[in-house]
Order: structure tokens, then sequence, then C-alpha cells
């Protein structure tokens, strides 16, 4: 026997609040950081965000009678103390698999983090964690080709691979350019990159830039023997535009594109990420733009799940932050999301962030990028915290050498080899590293002058956004 | 950097990827990266070529990857047997991680003659 239609508003809690609910397997949870306007109780701020985010709007209406409204409803089943802090609270909250389409995180995040967020109950959200469940994960493309089939594409093996990125940043001609980039290419990196924001501006159409980079590459390749790439950033306008430059890099026999995930959207993201997979070729993923969604504590999306996010759109690299250098990030919780894009199961850990078990089955792993403010003396850290499977990226670490380009990528180079090789003989690298660094130096005037330049810059502010404890 | 004259000019190499870029490793140096890659529990593995094709994706390998060889002993036998069989090559060691499908450690222990 149905219900009768009963009009007007009925506080949330009474339909979305639900404590005694086990979330099932296939569900999709989601932890959301609550701050309530004052008076708002918990649980029915808690259920006012499940309602918002699911199947709910502020008044009861007579067509919800025609469906069941108890198998679509997202439901609020739990609520936690946020350590240190009294202003808010956790909110756990359970979505059915079927509120949402199947592969898209486009689809997942318009719930999730949509209107919900300007809602009047509350003066601030912030969603800290979802767990996707492996059933969804599994109708997802995910990377186009992973660590493993990228390390096997370049060939290499048993040490994170190094790169940079293009300095200054803009204002250069493509030919100058495409100068800098066989420069740092062969003196030893891996792996250039065009910075976020060259697109294809007056100083440097984007042809013309692919055209010397993909010279550089190639000259590069023949003189060293090993294999090189250049992240050409096919950021565009619109989907179409970026397509045709993604084309032509594939033409000029080019092994890795770019895109800038949040600016250019998850739709574009995604799509090209499905392109980048039928066609052989990698991609890197910058995440410009990143901190105005991720770096109040209290507002906004952490960046944990921007990069799980990531993962299931596709990308085989993801910047994470250094912890090291200038950039922000707390390196328990950096480690945490850098685990989401690597390994194939993450168990909950709050120590580090995590609030949920995180299955991902047999989607292949993106390469952490730890880019900004690095140069030679943080490589003994960065080896220890990133381990192997990560890409270094030494910008003006690499281009500031007073030697030029060649010399600061072979300082570089040596430095990271030095740094594995002492890890692998079983050493400590942060307490060594001054040791094994000093040590590589004798052999290496590049990097004795690399660590002559570098002696004195440390970065070294509090982190704004801190793990809750 | 004061004047034109200090400053070095870095001459391109041929290398040959992870750990080219350190001098020669002596055989104290090749012993720890093996003892690291049987700690791992990675199965070790020699491949050789001639320096003429070192490009080319696959190198011969010196017979099979040794499944469940534990003993560093052995495995220096074998990377001596290889280098003696084929003197002007490259011979590199592999430790085979079967759980990634990937390698763990990859480096060439003798670098081969040039023609």
């Amino acid at each position: 026997m149905g219900k009768k239609y009963d009009a007007g508003v009925k506080e949330y809690r009474d339909v979305y609040w639900t404590p005694d609910y086990v979330p099932l397997d296939t569900d999709l949870l989601a932890c959301f950081k609550v701050t309530p306007q004052e008076g708002v109780p918990h649980n029915e701020a808690a259920a006012a965000v499940a309602a918002e985010s699911s199947t709910g709007t502020w008044s009861t209406v007579w067509s919800e009678l025609l469906t069941d409204m108890e198998f679509y409803k997202g439901r609020a089943y739990r609520i936690e103390d946020v350590p240190g802090d009294s202003t808010c609270f956790y909110a756990f909250i359970a979505y059915p698999i079927d509120l949402f389409e199947e592969g898209s995180v486009v689809n997942v995040l318009t719930s999730l983090v949509g209107n919900v967020f300007g809602f009047k109950a509350i003066k601030a959200l912030r969603l800290e964690d979802i767990r996707f469940p492996i059933a969804f994960v599994k109708t997802c493309l995910g990377p186009p080709s992973g660590i493993q089939v990228e390390r096997d594409k370049l060939n290499k093996y048993g040490r994170p691979l190094l790169g940079c990125t293009i300095k200054p940043k803009l204002g250069l001609s493509a030919k100058n350019y495409g100068r800098a980039v066989y420069e740092c290419l062969r003196g030893g990196l891996d792996l250039t990159k065009d910075d976020e924001n060259i697109n294809s501006q007056p100083f440097m159409r984007w042809r013309n830039r692919f055209e010397f980079v993909a010279a550089a590459v190639e000259k590069a390749q023949a003189e060293t023997g090993e294999i090189k790439g250049h992240y050409l950033n096919v950021t565009a306008n619109t989907p179409e535009e970026m397509y045709e430059r993604a084309e032509f890099a594939k033409e000029l026999g080019q092994p890795v594109i770019m895109h800038d995930f949040l600016t250019g959207g998850f739709t574009a993201n995604s799509g090209l990420a499905k392109w980048c997979r039928d066609n052989g070729i990698l991609l890197h993923i910058h995440r410009a733009m990143h901190a105005v969604i991720d770096r109040n504590p209290h507002h906004g999306i952490h960046f944990r799940v921007l990069a799980k996010c990531l993962r299931l759109s596709g990308g085989d690299h993801l910047h994470t932050g250094t912890v090291v250098g200038k950039l922000e990030g707390d390196r328990a919780s950096t480690l945490g999301f850098v685990d989401q894009l690597r390994e194939s199961f993450i168990p909950e850990d709050r120590k580090r962030g995590i609030f949920f078990d995180q299955d991902w089955g047999s989607m292949p792993g993106v390469f952490a990028v730890a880019s900004g403010g690095i140069h030679v003396w943080h490589m003994p850290a960065l080896v220890e915290i990133f381990g192997d499977d990560s890409i270094l990226q030494f910008g003006g670490g690499t281009q500031g050498h007073p030697w030029g380009n060649a010399a600061g990528a072979a300082a570089n180079r040596v430095a990271l080899e030095a740094c594995v090789k002492a890890r692998n003989e079983g050493r400590e690298l942060e307490r060594e590293g001054r040791d094994i660094l000093e040590g590589a130096a004798k052999h290496s005037p590049e990097l004795a002058i690399a660590m002559e330049t570098w002696k004195e810059i440390v970065f070294e502010f509090e982190t704004v956004d801190k793990l809750d404890a | 950097m004061k004047s034109n004259a200090e400053m070095g000019d870095y001459r391109t190499a041929q290398t040959l990827e992870t750990f080219s870029f350190l001098p020669p490793f002596s055989q104290e140096e090749v012993y720890a990266q093996i003892n690291y890659m049987l700690s791992q529990g990675l199965t070790p593995s020699i491949e050789h070529e001639d320096p003429a094709l070192v490009s080319s994706v696959y190198w011969p390998m010196w017979k099979l990857p040794f499944f469940g060889e534990t003993d560093l002993g052995n495995v220096v036998a074998e990377l001596e047997a290889c280098h003696r069989a084929y003197p002007d090559h490259h011979v590199r060691l592999i430790g085979y991680d079967n759980y990634t499908q990937s390698q763990g450690v990859c480096f060439v222990a003798y670098r081969g003659k040039a023609a």
C-alpha cells in the first residue's frame, strides 16, 4: 500500500538520517566536513547534505510518489567529531550506485559537489573523500597506458623518471623553446614539459612549437641512445581544437601529450584520455586551479578526491606537490593520495586522511609528479618520499644551472642515480643525503656546481591545510 | 660564475639508462645491487647485446630468468659466464617483478666496446 501525498516542508532528518543503515558494497560513499549554521542540529545538517546531493529538494512534491524514493535516496548514516575543531563535523553519506551514469565522474561530481555547496543551512562544506565501489570503477576507462606500460614504452626501470618544465614559461619563440628542450634532454632528462599555461599564444603558435619540439626530441634521442619525450600541451578553448593538436602530435611521432584537467574540465579530460588510449599516446596531467578548490580546510574538495577522479577519468601522470619544495603539501596527506594514484587497494587510514577502503581492481596506476621549487639538494628526500613510480621535475633546478640546461640536467641525473644506488645499498637517504650527494659530485663537476648554486635555498612555511588531528 | 672561461661545456654522451651517469660499478657495487634485487624478491635475469644494436627493444637473454634463485654467488657466476661468452657485448642485469609485471631493477653491469 503506497503513501499518501502530504504537501509542505519536512525536516530532512525524517527521511535522510538513517543511523542504522549498513552501506552496501555497491554504494558510493562520501565523507563531507560540514560547518552548519548556528542552531542547526548535526544530524539535520548531515541529512540536508544527503538530500540536496541526491534526490531531495526543499519541498515535498507529488511526483516523488511515482517512484521508489527509498531505493534512490542518499542516506546520512554516520556523523563524527572533527578532531580539534568544534565548528564542524564529518558526515558520512551513502549513495546508491544507480544515481550515477556508468563511467562518468562528471555525473558523480555534479551530484556530490553541485547545488549542495551553496545550500543556506550550512556555512561551509568540504568533500573530504569518496569511496568509489569497484562496480563503478570497472565502468571507467582510467589511465590510457598506466605506469607499467609507460615504463616499457620508455625503457625506464628501477628509478623515478626525471623531467622539467621549460622556462621562461611564457614568451619564447618556438625555435628558441625547442633549443631549451633539446639541451635538457641531451643532458640526461627523460622528459620535458610545456608549462600549463602554454597553449597557442601570439609569441609561439602551437603548430610551430610542436614541430621544433619534435626535432629536439628526435635529435636528443639519436645522440644519447635513450628514449625521450616532451609533454605537448594540447589544452585548448574547444574540444575540436584540442583533438586537432593531439592528432598533430601523433603525426609527428611524439610519445606524450598533456592536459590541464581542471581548467579544461572532466568531460574534455575523459575524452582526451580515450583518444590517447586509442592512439597509444601517453597523457600527462597538470592540476592548475586545484588550490582554488582544495586549499581551504572548511570548504571545497580535498585534492585526494580530485586525484581519485582523475585516475578514473584518465591520465598517466598527475602533479601531486613535492612536500619539500615551494608549494603546499603535508607529507602524510600527500602520501595518502599518492597511494590512491598508484596502488590497487588502499585501506582506510585516518592518519593519512584516508576515510574509506578503496579497491581499484585492475585499473592501471598513475605516475605521481613532484614539480615546483625543487633542486638537487632535495633529491634524497624526494626519492625517499615518492619512490620509483614518480616523475621528479626540476624546472629552475635544471635551467638555472650556471652552465645551462644540459649541465643542469646531467647534475640532476647523477644525483638521482646516486640516490637510487644508495637506497638499494641499504643507506638511509634523508639522513645520509649530504654524504651521498657529495660523493657523487666527486665524479660530476655539473653536480658539484649545482650543489654550490642552490645550497642556501629553503622553503619552510607552515602548511595551511593540515590533516585534522 | 664570473667569466666565460669558468663556464664548463657539457658533452653529450651515449648512455645506457639507469646508473649510466655514474662511474662504472666495482664488483662490490654490482653485488650490492644483486643483493637488493634478491632481498626484494625479484627474479634475476641477464641479457646481452652488441653495442651497435643497443637501441633495440629486446636484447638476447642469457639462458632463462633465474626463477627462485636466492644465492648471490650463483647470480654472479652467470653474469661472469655471460660476459666471458660475449666479451664485447653490453651485459645487463634485470630484476623481474611478477606482481607489477615490470622490472624493479635494470642496469648495464658490463659496458661493451663500441665497434
